[in-house]
């Protein structure tokens, strides 16, 4: 009987782990095939180097790279904030707080994390935009600094959790050892927790990374949908993410190469994330073999 | 030798004492682990505190450089003085003591760092930069605990790569590097081999004209071999103290001689 039930779970598990590779292999090869079509009619030179990308438009250019700028724009603006903040409250709990303090704030933060990212982009929108434009002359309305702040405040809980976890795995032995030499309290969090916990810490940041450059929603709704190669925070861009929802939600017909763009652009957004998590297994092995 | 620098009120000892303790209790919460404990340490001596597991010799270490602090509960009542100042009193600085009382720990804990920096930490902890001094009591402190000619061809190596028995004389020597007064010392071979073991043992007895050294011991042998005096606990309470001679060949209690035995036999 119980080796018969047990038999039912495994063949479960077993089809839901076939289920997941076989839908990754899917959405992979139709990623791959209209990629494939798509270069046949622009070549990958214009893809990669012009500066331009209006296919929407008469005269039309593929050139990647606003996007692709607009894209690690957001992200730098929300990494920037998101890090340091995320990381210093992680310090926070885990070595000043008390014990009720910190279970208060930490499911608190996590709630964070569980407001609907189109809530996000609305409040950099209405909230976060007004505000900064009070300080920032000259801040146009749809700007990659308020998507990416807000962005960051969407990240900070993952930074936070995922460092908290690094640190409170650190051995108390270490604290005590710096304690005992005569360390503050700053002096053990900075010097001796901090760095015990890098590798953790590290891959929190390139999760929060991951993270921001796939965000969809705050981006469409607050940084605007002008493709621009520029590094200036402070005019409308356009993303990646925020292009295909652009494309899939408007009236370009299926099957034309406007349609396509969006493969190849989904495509560039995939070798980016891959890219990022192959540095964050790199660096964990890396960092293993240092403090081991 | 040891200057003892206070704001407003100096608290005055006629002995000359590193460590003197008066009608010490402690408690985590409403247990009382130390029951109104009196011992005076004499400084350039090495005492060892002896008893069965629970008795209380790691929370009175402890205190001595104020370790607790960090555990929710804990109280001390009475008087604890190093160098003639009461360590428990509010103008104290935690830090700055800790600078004069260091401590070494049961399981060896070197920072995840290289060798040398793990030996200059206290020093550059306490803003000091200059180079050439920081690297002299580097060398220093690691051919005090003899571990130099074992590591000077490695000090940018990882801490982490020593064995066991070098990763706690580099303790050592991060502890001496700052040069405190006093040295504590909580069972700091017992996860070691006897050869580390004696080389520790070694050091200590070397080191003796220069620190004062607390060490809790489960090894009868070492605390014969090294102490000049040997205090006896048991459930919380200092059962008897003297010169470890006596202490070992004729101690005044019967229960400090059935312990004794019991550990040697
Ligand atoms: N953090 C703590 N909270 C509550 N009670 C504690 C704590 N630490 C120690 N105790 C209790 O205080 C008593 C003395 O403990 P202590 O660690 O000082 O003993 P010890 O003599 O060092 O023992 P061992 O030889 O096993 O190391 C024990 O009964 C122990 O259970
Ligand atoms: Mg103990």
């Amino acid at each position: 009987m119980a080796r018969k039930s047990e038999k039912y779970i495994e063949g479960g598990l077993f089809a839901g782990a076939l289920f997941t590779v076989l839908t990754t292999a899917l959405i992979l090869g139709v990623l791959l095939y209209e990629t494939v079509i798509f270069f046949s009619d622009v070549s990958i030179v214009e893809f990669l180097t012009d500066r331009q990308w209006t296919p929407l438009f008469d005269e039309k250019h593929f050139g990647i790279l606003p996007l692709l700028s607009g894209t690690i724009l957001t992200t730098l603006v929300a990494i920037a904030f998101s890090v340091p903040v995320g990381l210093v409250i992680a310090i926070y709990l885990n070595e000043y707080s008390g014990r009720r303090f910190r279970s208060i704030v930490k499911p608190m933060l996590e709630m964070l994390a569980a407001v609907p990212t189109v809530v996000y982009g609305f409040f950099a929108l209405v909230i976060i935009t007004p505000f900064l434009q009070g300080i920032i002359p000259g801040l146009a309305g749809f700007s990659a600094l308020s998507a990416g702040l807000v962005m960051g405040i969407m990240i900070i809980p993952y930074v936070t959790s995922l460092s908290e976890d690094a640190l409170f795995a650190v051995p108390y032995s270490l604290r005590e050892a710096a304690y005992g030499m005569g360390s503050t309290r700053f002096q053990t969090a900075f010097r001796v927790t901090l760095p015990a916990a890098s590798s953790g810490v590290i891959v929190a940041i390139i999760l929060a990374i991951s993270r921001a450059i796939g965000e969809t929603m705050i981006v469409a709704i607050a940084a605007g949908q002008q493709p621009r190669l520029t590094m200036n925070p402070l005019v409308p861009i356009e993303t990646i993410t925020a292009y295909i929802v652009q494309v899939s939600l408007g009236d370009v017909p299926h099957n034309s190469l406007e349609y396509r763009t969006i493969f190849a652009a989904g495509i560039t957004l995939f070798a980016l994330t891959f890219l990022l998590n192959s540095m964050g297994n790199w660096l964990r092995k890396k960092f293993r073999e240092k403090y081991d | 030798m040891t200057e003892t620098k206070q704001h407003g009120e100096t608290v005055q000892t006629e002995s000359r004492s590193a460590i003197e303790i008066r009608n010490l209790s402690t408690y985590y919460g409403d247990f009382r682990a130390l029951d109104d404990i009196n011992l005076t340490v004499d400084p350039m001596t090495v005492t060892a505190l002896i008893g069965p597991s629970g008795c209380g010799k790691s929370t009175l270490i402890r205190v001595l450089n104020r370790m607790n602090d960090y555990i929710d509960g804990f109280r001390v009542e009475g008087q604890v003085l190093v160098d003639g100042q009461d360590i428990y009193d509010k103008k104290v600085n935690v830090e700055q003591l800790r600078k004069r009382v260091g401590m070494v720990f049961q399981k060896p804990n070197p920072f995840p760092k290289s060798i040398f920096e793990n030996v200059a930490y206290g020093l550059k902890i306490q803003g000091i930069k200059e180079k050439s001094f920081i690297e002299e009591r580097v060398v220093k402190s690691l051919q005090q605990v003899v571990l130099w000619d074992e590591v000077k061809d490695n000090l940018k190596k990882n801490a982490f790569g020593l064995s066991g028995g070098q990763q706690q004389r580099l303790c050592i020597a991060r502890t001496l590097a700052v040069e405190p007064s006093i040295v504590l010392m909580d069972e700091p071979t017992s996860a070691l081999d006897p050869i580390s073991t004696a080389k520790i043992e070694e050091l200590v007895f070397e080191l003796k004209s220069q620190y004062t050294f607390v060490i809790v011991t489960h090894n009868m042998q070492q605390a014969a071999r090294i102490s000049d005096k040997t205090a006896f606990f048991y459930m919380g309470n200092l059962i008897e103290v003297g010169d470890t001679q006596q202490i070992f060949t004729n101690p005044g209690v019967k229960r400090t001689e059935y312990y004794i035995r019991g550990q040697f036999g």
